[in-house]
């Protein structure tokens, strides 16, 4: 019988990280910025009937990158944590707060206790009644859960789209602003250019009168919105 | 009931639906009764709906009662299911509630989780389903016997559905209403009801045939200006469902109670 070999614990948590970095960022990067009445989600996402960006509840979005099976599976958790508590309490009490907190606790246990870990990072992102109220969450693959005020990015060439990013945003931009932002820096750094139906963008829109804020952009939308 | 902050990532069975998710977690709303005799509850009375030239028109009275007492004069029995769809009860109040509640639930799950709308047909089925699954409750008289209507976003119309308590899906013409000023409420929409009725005149109708039903059943009660309770009415075409607001519903119950003798 064949003795296992010793591996030291640190090593183990560099080798799992080192593998699901690499996996995320072969990936394209996705974008949550906020803007003066809500929060836009964006990405490439050329064929575009796998999404990226999700409905979870009322005020609360999801976005995610990495590998498909894998997010889409967290992405239907959250939809199903929303709804049950939303369904046993009442809707104002499910918060991205909690769901972040719940998303950070199981990629952090598939982090240590799967075989391999998964390769994905996701956001969170809740809009508030008025701009300044809006609250984006990141929770990485270890289950490593961060916020970010303003803007956020995740995926491929991660550093210096938010390196770039930053220097672009002065402020709370309006919706065209904040698509222009993303869609022209994510273009300067694949030095491509991208044409309106291979981006994948939604908004939490608190202008919507409807008790559930989220709306996909259509292409003919994010085209208008660019040469605004 | 909701077990804290454990994320159901393991619940694979459950697909789209949040029934099967509820019951996967022992969640489902249940109620056991003690199988003889029989309870005193509040319930709900006569909701009916229209088929207009663009979509569907839906309405209900406000009364709930329990035996020949008043039980409440402000219950609401026209819920917006979805976007394009609205479900009205009658029968027993709490059971009828809190099913609605499920069905809102259960159409919302879906269509974040798929992607996609149910067809309206499909939601019509899901709601039998549901119906049927409280067959056993309605031995002992806890009837829930819910209407259904919306717009068919396929083929572009408003469509209307009736149920039994043994979870039968019919659907209807033109019209239909259901709880016991039901009868009442169809005769006179019967009377009056013509083909491409424009939305004012089947707001008209739906409110005056809630009138005729009121003055003819006890259970219901009609537009009570004294206290300024209004019929629930709500409207669905093809930019979705909307909820009259009582003052244009003051107007439209002043002008046909004005012409009732």
């Amino acid at each position: 019988m064949s003795m296992p070999f010793y591996v030291p614990p640190e090593q183990m948590t560099k080798d799992r990280a080192d593998f699901a970095r690499k996996g995320i960022a072969r990936g394209r990067p996705m974008v949550v910025i906020e803007y003066n009445d809500g929060v836009l989600l964006i990405g490439e996402n050329p064929g575009g009937s796998l999404h990226k960006t999700s409905e979870i509840y009322d005020r609360i979005a999801f976005a995610g990158v990495g590998r498909f099976n894998e997010f889409e599976m967290l992405r239907v958790a959250g939809i199903r944590y929303a709804d049950l508590k939303g369904y046993s309490y009442e809707r104002a009490d499910v918060t991205a707060r909690g769901l972040a907190n719940a998303y950070a606790q199981t990629l952090g246990q598939i982090f240590t206790h799967e075989m391999k870990p998964y390769e994905i990072e996701v956001m969170i992102a809740e809009i508030g009644t008025s701009t300044g109220d809006t609250e984006i969450y990141r929770i990485q693959f270890d289950g490593t859960l961060r916020d970010a005020a303003g803007f956020a990015v995740m995926g491929g060439m991660e550093d210096e789209l938010t390196e770039r990013l930053a220097s672009t945003l002065d402020g709370v931009p309006d919706l065209g602003g904040a698509v222009r932002a993303a869609t022209s820096t994510i273009e300067g750094i694949m030095e491509t250019s991208i044409p309106p139906e291979d981006w994948e963008a939604a908004v939490l829109d608190r202008l919507l009168s409807k008790r559930r804020k989220f709306r996909r952009l259509e292409s003919d939308e994010i085209g208008q919105l660019r040469s605004s | 009931m909701w077990r804290g902050d454990h994320l159901p990532i393991d619940t694979v069975s459950a697909g789209a639906s949040f029934l099967s998710l509820l019951e996967s977690r022992g969640m489902a709303p249940e109620w056991v009764t003690p199988g003889t005799g029989r309870i005193e509850v509040p319930e709900a009375t006569t909701v009916l709906a229209i088929r207009y030239v663009d979509g569907v028109i839906m309405a209900g009275d406000r009364r709930a009662t329990a035996g020949n007492v008043i039980a409440h004069r402000r219950v609401r029995k026209v819920y917006p299911a979805d976007e394009f769809s609205a479900v009205a009860i009658s029968g027993t109040a709490g059971m009828a509630i809190e099913l609605t509640k499920l069905f809102q639930t259960e159409l919302e799950h879906y269509e974040k989780i798929e992607g996609t709308r149910l067809s309206l047909e499909g939601k019509a089925n899901y709601l039998a389903r549901m119906v049927r699954g409280n067959l056993p409750l309605a031995f002992q008289g806890l009837v829930v016997v819910p209407l259904f209507c919306g717009y068919d976003e396929f083929s572009g119309v408003g469509r209307l559905y009736t149920f039994d308590v043994v979870g039968g899906r019919y659907e209807e013409q033109d019209y239909a209403a259901t709880g016991s000023g039901g009868g009442e409420a169809k005769s006179f929409i019967k009377g009056v009801y013509e083909d491409d009725l424009g939305e004012e005149r089947a707001i008209e109708i739906a409110v005056e045939a809630l009138v005729a039903a009121a003055e003819e059943d006890a259970a219901t009660g009609g537009p009570d200006p004294r206290r300024g309770i209004y019929p629930n009415v709500v409207r669905i075409n093809e930019g979705g469902i909307g909820e009259m607001d009582d003052d244009r519903l003051a107007g439209v119950a002043a002008r046909v109670m004005g012409g009732r003798p």
